[in-house]
């Protein structure tokens, strides 16, 4: 590197610094450090994926809703995931990285997505518990990021986000008519929330003191609260949520601290969080694989796709108004 | 941007008008084989909360970005203009449908 | 208030098709070949489960005529109950039952009755399906040799549960056989123009007991209506 380069990424070190910290954007083109590229490449790919994963659990349910509401409700649902792991991808692509690649990440295993994931829908409360809980615990999460240093993150965040809210509430709403219905069904609902809670707490990440890239991401602005922070803060709005609900949270040493002014929670078993993160977990080995079984047999079709494209490129779109855009934007200059 | 042609097919950008009136602005990005596709996918990803009236779909390659690198002399020339915006000008008071 | 007699046996008729077409294309939920088409397919399957819905509404309760009804009950047509298959077959079915849909809703729509106005606000929803019907066979027929040997044998296995779709539903102000000779014109220009080749075998199986519109359906729906009701017939009377 000669003396102007090196002076040169200095200035453009003090830009990025600058921009960060007065709460600015950074957008795809401009200069940002290599290890801030690369964590951000990291974490959007892992939410992506988390996305696309996290439809299975619940489009497990959708051939058995047991009403067509709630059918219509779960089937729209799950497509909202599809559609957030495509705007998180599309993230991920202003970094120079390319979908097919992170793809291939996921489906090799190098890249992780949310542990939560791996555990099991075995009743239709569960579809409810994932809703409330599990979405609950990701807006928690995600409502910050959508002021994240890095702006087509934080876009592709305040999209979902927007959605998101739909999705804590119809889960909710079915587990509230569960908790209210017959005995059967509270029942029910409370087996699903007893096995859903501790797994949602997990999904905030390992306590503050015991994780590693934390320090270094809030001064990049793309994480904003710590861990036990924002878990802190989940319990605190679920407790009087349950309580609304008729249910009973699994964990006898939650109760108010009037000191603290918050919630005290008992102690989150840890080694299952790093079973399950090693590929322990109930359903590791099924989500992957049905995805890359998805991905697989859809080559032939991406490839079909793909030789009718070259095929006919030479041709226009027989329905793509080109003229009109392009006048248009000559009009707007 | 990335305009790599994957196994996810080439990379569009999407452009929604949200209403009549206004005008297009950038939603997001989307894989798909051809420009027919993109419209289709654009439509279903984009609009399904009703959204927009109006899509552009643009291959990522053809979008011309300016380099940030020649920020200053792109667009530091329209900053101390300020000639050009109404707040420049002193009017006197009590004067309107100014 | 509700239909009643045949004008309600119509309603559900049609209700039928578009629920378990709902249902069959809800089981592509993460399993489609691409994520776009994760989006694309549950549009569709939102469209026709709304469609369901509105009709039923029509003839009853919806939970009541889609969860407890045993499957002779069914009036939907045969082709909408058959398994997706791979790829090319799901697209196969929505050609040939898109390509009816928008023939049978555009004429319902224009015709006198309690079901024109679903028609005509179905008959654009429908035509949007059949357009990613149409955009998937041209690629699938003209893309590579695989996609078009899957392509064409996915309409020839489903040929034969074409020629219900123009028997008479009973209460149905429209001439459903009329509906043969524009639906053939269509889907043979779009076969034809995805270098593929129209099925030339019989367009129905030759047992006279009939078909979906009499009750009489394929094994396969036997399954698909064990799974979809189950959860519903295990609690009598409850809630969702
Ligand atoms: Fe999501
Ligand atoms: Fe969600």
């Amino acid at each position: 590197m000669t003396t102007a380069q090196a002076t040169d990424t200095v200035d453009q070190q003090a830009d990025f610094d600058a921009v960060v910290s007065a709460e600015g954007r950074i957008e795809p083109r401009d200069w940002m450090p290599d290890a801030y590229r690369a964590t951000l490449v990291r974490q959007i790919a892992q939410h992506a994926h988390s996305e696309i994963i996290g439809m299975q659990p619940e489009a497990n349910w959708i051939t058995r809703a047991p009403s067509l509401r709630r059918k219509a409700i779960l089937m729209a649902k799950v497509q909202d995931e599809a559609g957030h792991g495509l705007y998180l991808y599309g993230a991920a692509e202003t970094l120079d990285v390319d979908r097919g690649e992170l793809l291939d990440k996921l489906h090799a295993g190098r890249q992780r997505y949310s542990s939560i994931f791996n555990y099991p829908t075995l009743t239709w409360a569960d579809v409810g518990a994932i809703g409330w809980l599990v979405d609950g615990a990701a807006i928690t999460n995600q409502v910050p990021l959508c002021r994240c240093s890095y702006g087509p993150y934080a876009r592709a965040m305040v999209r979902i986000c927007k959605e998101e809210s739909f999705h804590q509430r119809q889960g909710y709403e079915l587990l509230h008519a569960l908790s209210h219905g017959t005995p059967a069904q509270h029942a029910m609902a409370q087996d699903a929330v007893d096995r859903w809670w501790w797994p949602s707490l997990m999904m905030f990440g390992p306590p503050d003191d015991e994780s590693s890239h934390s320090e270094q991401s809030m001064a990049w602005r793309i994480k904003r609260h710590s861990n036990d922070e924002l878990r802190q803060r989940f319990v605190d709005i679920c407790v009087p949520q349950a309580e609304s609900l008729g249910l009973a949270l699994p964990d006898p040493d939650l109760r108010w601290n009037e000191e603290r002014g918050t919630h005290d929670f008992g102690e989150i078993d840890w080694s299952e969080f790093q079973q399950v993160l090693r590929g322990n977990g109930p359903c590791n080995e099924q989500r992957l694989d049905q995805r890359r079984t998805a991905h697989e047999n859809g080559a032939w079709v991406r490839e079909a796709a793909a030789a009718h494209a070259a095929k006919h490129s030479a041709r226009t779109s027989d329905d793509a108004v080109s003229g009109t855009a392009t006048g248009e934007g000559a009009m707007a200059g | 941007m990335n305009g790599a042609t994957s196994t996810e097919g080439p990379l569009w950008e999407v452009f929604v008008r949200s209403r009549r009136g206004l005008s297009h602005t950038h939603a997001g990005s989307l894989h798909a084989p051809d420009a027919t596709m993109a419209l289709r996918n654009a439509r279903d990803l984009y609009t399904r909360r009703g959204e927009g009236v109006s899509i552009w779909v643009v291959p990522a390659t053809a979008v011309i970005a300016s380099s940030p690198d020649e920020k200053d002399p792109f667009f530091d020339p329209a900053a101390d203009k300020a000639y050009r915006h109404p707040t420049f000008y002193e009017i006197p008071e009590g004067v309107k449908h100014l | 208030m509700f239909l009643t007699g045949r004008a309600a046996d119509a309603a559900v008729a049609l209700g039928d098709d578009a629920l378990v077409l709902s249902h069959r294309l809800g089981e592509w939920a993460g399993h489609a070949p691409m994520l776009e088409e994760e989006v694309a397919l549950a549009n569709i399957a939102l469209d026709l489960l709304g469609q369901a819905r509105f009709l039923y509404s029509l003839a009853g309760d919806e939970d009541e005529l889609a969860y407890l009804r045993e499957e002779r009950a069914f009036r939907n047509a045969q082709l909408v109950e058959r398994p997706n298959g791979d790829f090319a077959s799901t697209i196969a079915r929505q050609l040939y039952f898109s390509s009816y849909q928008e023939l049978l809703y555009t004429e319902l729509a224009s015709a006198e009755g309690e079901l024109a106005p679903l028609a005509a606000k179905a008959v654009k929803e429908v035509a949007y399906h059949r357009d990613h019907a149409v955009q998937w066979t041209l690629r699938l027929g003209d893309g590579t040799a695989e996609s078009s040997r899957r392509m064409q044998a996915a309409l020839t296995d489903l040929w034969r549960y074409t020629g219900e779709l123009f028997d008479p539903v009973e209460g149905l102000p429209v001439d459903t056989a009329a509906l043969r000779e524009p639906w053939l014109a269509s889907v043979s220009a779009v076969v034809r123009q995805a270098t593929l080749t129209l099925p030339d075998g019989p367009d129905r199986s030759g047992w006279t007991a009939g078909g979906g519109r009499h009750g009489i359906h394929t094994e396969a729906f036997g399954r698909m209506i064990a799974e979809m009701q189950h959860l519903h017939r295990a609690h009598p009377g409850a809630t969702w």
